[in-house]
């Protein structure tokens, strides 16, 4: 993998570029406390697949942008996508041979504890938020999972066809 | 720096994956704690926001186009109506500013009889808003005007109704601004009937405010008009914020629950006006 490295990266960068942009989409007001974690989903993938080149770091790096462009305290989204890319890559080989059903629930756990993080700094840096608004992006994003996950893994086989 | 040393023979094990955890999870607390304890990290987050940027324009774009096509779509009938009603509406308006420049000139005439300063009227920029972003616990906007163009943090932003927020955090060509509805936003307002002083809290929902510090025997009633005070130093005096809507007198309470609804209608401005007020501009 390290050979094709960076010529593989390209396809993985463009998806989070997505991710980002889809976080930053108006959207009408009754949909915004559902807006799924797409960078979560995302970075969970890449993490799962190619957990060498795609890990704790890089999730860093991407939370710091996800919080300039969301203007959320500065580290929040970094701390907890690190963390949640750090338990994927943990998990990763088992995560791999996981039926789609069991996937999709570790998901759901996965994006729970990536919420109860964001929860648990907001309620440190003494910003109250109602907790039932933190179960929206969970519920949908484990919704979203499966589709995320098939679009996803389309971007890399094709990718690696093309080679 | 993973890739590299890839030549690992099993491939389960990440090298050093726990260290760096630790080490990146240290970093982000170390930059929260800088951050939203002191601040320190606003040149930081501005070059991050210069990378974000393209992000939001391109977000943005097909907004952009859908409303320049409908424009460009509109039709020859459509526009005429426009066009009516609006040299009606500009009729009107110029009978109210005529009415006005009177009043500003007698207003001027006594100040001067009174020997008081004469409030120099503010500079206003139009901006427009590029994102917004309205969870229930942070109502932020994002417009087109930065440090380039002389916006500085804690500037006010009204519309053509009232207050709109202040700007948080300016970028190069862009600023985020913080609306009054974000529930940790407090506005120093005053009745315009009676000249009673409060605060107006934001409550995270569009269309209300709360005035958490009224006294049960306080005079306010429904339809009060809340003008900004001054007094804050950020908001310039003088402009509507909000009209009271209800007030709840407990009376084994010490404070009354009053809820106020914004003059500006927050969730649905396009264009908004940035103030520089005269003392502010003398002091940056």
């Amino acid at each position: 993998m390290s050979s094709g490295g960076g010529s593989q990266r390209l396809p993985v960068i463009v998806t989070i570029i997505l991710s980002l942009m889809l976080m930053v989409v108006p959207l009408p007001d009754w949909a915004v406390p559902f807006r799924p974690d797409w960078v979560a989903i995302t970075l969970i993938y890449w993490a799962m697949m190619t957990p060498r080149t795609w890990s704790v770091g890089s999730a860093w790096i991407v939370g710091l942008l996800l919080d300039v462009a969301q203007g959320t305290i500065f580290g929040q989204h970094a701390l907890a996508l690190c963390f949640i890319v750090f338990i994927t890559v943990r998990f990763h080989l088992l995560m791999r041979v996981f039926p789609m059903q069991q996937l999709t629930a570790t998901v759901f756990a996965i994006l729970a504890l990536y919420q109860f993080i964001l929860f648990w700094i907001n309620g440190v840096a003494g910003i109250d938020v109602p907790a039932v608004t933190y179960w929206g992006p969970v519920i949908t994003g484990t919704l979203f999972w499966p589709v995320a996950t098939g679009l996803l893994s389309g971007v890399r086989s094709w990718t690696q066809l093309g080679r | 720096m993973v890739a590299s040393r890839s030549s690992n023979s099993n491939p389960a094990r990440i090298p050093a994956l726990v260290a760096r955890v630790v080490l990146l999870v240290i970093a982000s607390i170390l930059l929260m704690v800088l951050d939203h304890r002191q601040n320190h990290l606003d040149a930081v987050r501005r070059t991050l926001g210069t990378a974000v940027y393209p992000i939001q324009i391109v977000v943005d774009a097909p907004f952009r186009l859908w409303a320049w096509m409908r424009e460009a779509a509109t039709n020859r009938n459509e526009l005429q109506l426009q066009v009516s009603r609006l040299q009606a509406e500009r009729l009107l308006t110029n009978a109210r500013l005529q009415r006005l420049s009177a009043l500003e000139s007698e207003n001027a005439r006594l100040r001067d009889l009174l020997e008081a300063r004469t409030h120099v009227r503010d500079e206003v920029r139009v901006a427009e808003i590029m994102a917004v972003e309205a969870n229930p616990y942070s109502h932020s906007i994002v417009i087109n005007v930065g440090k380039r163009e002389g916006a500085y943090d804690g500037q006010a932003i009204v519309d053509a109704a009232g207050v709109i927020g202040q700007v948080i955090e300016t970028g190069l060509s862009t600023s985020q601004a913080m609306l009054i509805s974000d529930p940790s936003h407090s506005l120093p307002v005053e009745i315009n009937r009676n000249g009673l002083r409060t605060i107006a809290n934001g409550t995270g929902e569009f269309g209300r405010l709360v005035l958490p510090f009224i006294t049960n025997n306080a005079d306010i009633r429904p339809g009060d008009l809340l003008v900004t005070s001054g007094l804050g130093g950020a908001f310039p005096a003088g402009y509507p914020v909000a009209v009271i809507d209800t007030v709840n007198r407990i009376p084994q309470e010490p404070f009354a629950d009053v809820s106020a609804t914004p003059s500006a209608k927050l969730d649905q401005v396009r264009e908004v006006m940035l103030i520089w007020s005269s003392k502010e501009t003398t002091d940056e």
